[in-house]
């Protein structure tokens, strides 16, 4: 049976571990080839560990175990040229480029807003917002180019939709991606160009499970633990759970990439377990 | 194997339309499906509506895919009439795990005819209402489950016109997305999940007749309002059909309380 995506070429960032890593095996598992591209270095002040060169080969082999092909590169999406260059060295090796999945963002510590440091919101925004204006730039005129379509997923975030407190920078860049589908989405409608937004409540990866997010959680704990994050967490979501798997994002951009989704464009699909309408 | 193997589904306005796409799409994917429909005309309706031949052909064509089907006439503004006929369906099927609330009536014509207003808030919304209340015991007991409720981009959008029955359309259709978020909430406990659907123009008999086309004809402004920004002047009904299994498949497991449009576009080009 031909898979959902057969044949199509996906341009992911982000994609050496957590969400971006699911994303390319799932893509692949419906006959996706791959462009992979993650920053695999240190970002100032994130509070837990940044992903490696090691991360993004482990991605490249789960890729080649499903016999899909996948040209992956060490590059920052806040770096334009060299995002241009991989995406192009990409398409020239598996010949074109049907989706886009804007995926690679940052976590933070908390911080009231008027305490945040300059260093903190630059590098958020130019990550988390910028970043993605990066990856819809380098590749919207080879889709257009092709004149047959295709489907641009970014990834937002429940905090895209609504506020938290203490993460101003974070969702003022979510929300920020909201914007930039919408405008890409009417833009690029009479090239059959589909753009639309994904809004995840918290899922399980090292972004949320670490001692950054427990104590934005847990501001009454010492020390928080991933046990005390639990209830903190399942509060946040109408459904009884407290995160949701990377592979439940996955289904939701494989659905909107595949041509089940052919007429939904500049539609900011909450996959949240209910966090946004509680 | 299909995505909703042994699961079942009941959906209102099944007899032709988006309902008989969504009962032949589930039951391709595995799904046995218990189909109302009102199969009578409403008086303040000029377009033909559904007919007891068209329910037998919904049975016939997922009767084809080898499901099972439970096929009653039943009007979703009558509580009573739709309890007997989803417990009959459940009783032979054996549960419920999926509910569509599809059933819905367009009365907008150039000529007003009486009662349009209170017939379509009668079945656009209390008919979802009652859909969903004969039904959530049931999906309770089983544990969890998927709620769709079929709105619309004039459940979104202030469109339709400012005739009594376009006017009750958009109200009744944004209603439905009140209903959707209360529910979402209520149920999540048990697991049970509650979506909307907003198409923007179907081809399917409600859309595509004279009635309609003569009124959406006579007002410049209303077609243009309904111009999409996808190149595609109208959708299939197995396009909101993919959007529903989606949405009901374990797919979206995680996926509770969210207005879906699939309008090509459209509420975002407003």
């Amino acid at each position: 049976m031909a898979g959902r995506v057969e044949g199509k070429v996906a341009f992911i960032t982000g994609a050496a571990r957590g969400q971006g890593r699911s994303h390319a095996v799932r893509l692949a598992q419906e006959g996706a080839d791959i462009i992979a591209v993650d920053i695999c270095d240190e970002v100032p002040g994130l509070p837990y560990p940044a992903a490696t060169e090691e991360d993004l080969a482990e991605t490249v082999k789960e890729v080649e175990a499903l016999d899909r092909r996948i040209v992956a590169s060490k590059t920052d999406v806040r770096d334009l040229a060299a995002l241009q260059a991989a995406v192009d060295d990409g398409v020239a090796q598996l010949g074109r480029l049907d989706i886009v999945s804007a995926n690679a963002g940052i976590g933070t510590q908390p911080h009231p807003t008027h305490e945040l440091t300059e260093e903190l919101w630059r590098d958020m925004i130019d990550i988390n917002l910028t970043g993605v204006w990066h990856t819809t730039k380098v590749a919207i005129p080879r889709l257009v180019e092709q004149g047959d379509g295709g489907s641009i997923v970014l990834t937002s975030s429940a905090a895209g939709l609504q506020a938290y407190q203490n993460i101003a920078h974070y969702v003022s860049a979510k929300h920020g991606v909201v914007g930039l589908m919408r405008t890409l989405a009417l833009e690029l409608a009479p090239h059959s160009i589909r753009v639309n937004s994904i809004h995840p409540t918290q899922v399980d990866t090292m972004m949320i499970q670490n001692e950054g997010t427990y104590r934005l959680f847990r501001p009454d704990l010492e020390n928080p633990t991933r046990d005390d994050f639990v209830p903190a967490s399942q509060a946040m979501n109408a459904l009884p759970i407290p995160w949701v798997e990377p592979v439940d994002i996955s289904n939701a951009l494989l659905f909107l990439a595949s041509d089940e989704a052919r007429y939904i464009t500049g539609v900011a699909l909450p996959v949240d377990a209910g966090a946004v309408v509680k | 194997m299909g995505k909703l193997e042994g699961k079942v589904a009941f959906i209102t306005g099944a007899a032709r339309g988006q309902g008989r796409s969504h009962a032949v799409r589930l039951a391709q994917e595995g799904a046995d499906i218990v189909a109302v429909d009102i199969c009578k005309q409403i008086d303040s309706v000029a377009y033909p509506m559904s007919t007891p031949e068209d329910l037998a052909e919904t049975v016939r064509e997922v009767e084809a895919l080898d499901r099972r089907i439970v096929a009653a006439e039943a009007d979703v503004r009558d509580r009573d009439g739709l309890q007997a006929a989803f417990d009959a369906g459940v009783a032979e099927l054996g549960g419920v795990d999926i509910v569509l609330a599809n059933a819905g009536i367009a009365p907008m014509g150039v000529t007003v005819l009486p009662n349009e207003w209170d017939d379509v808030v009668a079945v656009n919304l209390t008919g979802v209402y009652n859909t969903v209340e004969v039904a959530k015991q049931a999906l309770i007991e089983r544990g969890g489950g998927a709620i769709v409720l079929t709105s619309s981009t004039a459940g979104i959008n202030g469109i339709g016109g400012s005739q009594p029955g376009g006017l009750g359309y958009t109200a009744s259709k944004h209603g439905v997305v009140g209903l959707m978020r209360s529910y979402a909430n209520v149920l999540a406990e048990h697991s049970i999940r509650v979506n909307t659907v907003h198409p923007t123009g179907v081809n399917t008999p409600m859309v595509v007749n004279d009635v309609m086309q003569e009124f959406l004809a006579q007002d410049p402004s209303l077609s243009n309002a309904m111009a999409n920004a996808l190149p595609v002047p109208m959708l299939e009904a197995v396009d909101i059909s993919n959007a529903i299994l989606w949405l009901v498949s374990d797919d979206a497991r995680y996926v509770t309380g969210v207005t879906l449009p699939v309008d090509a576009g459209f509420t975002n080009k407003k």
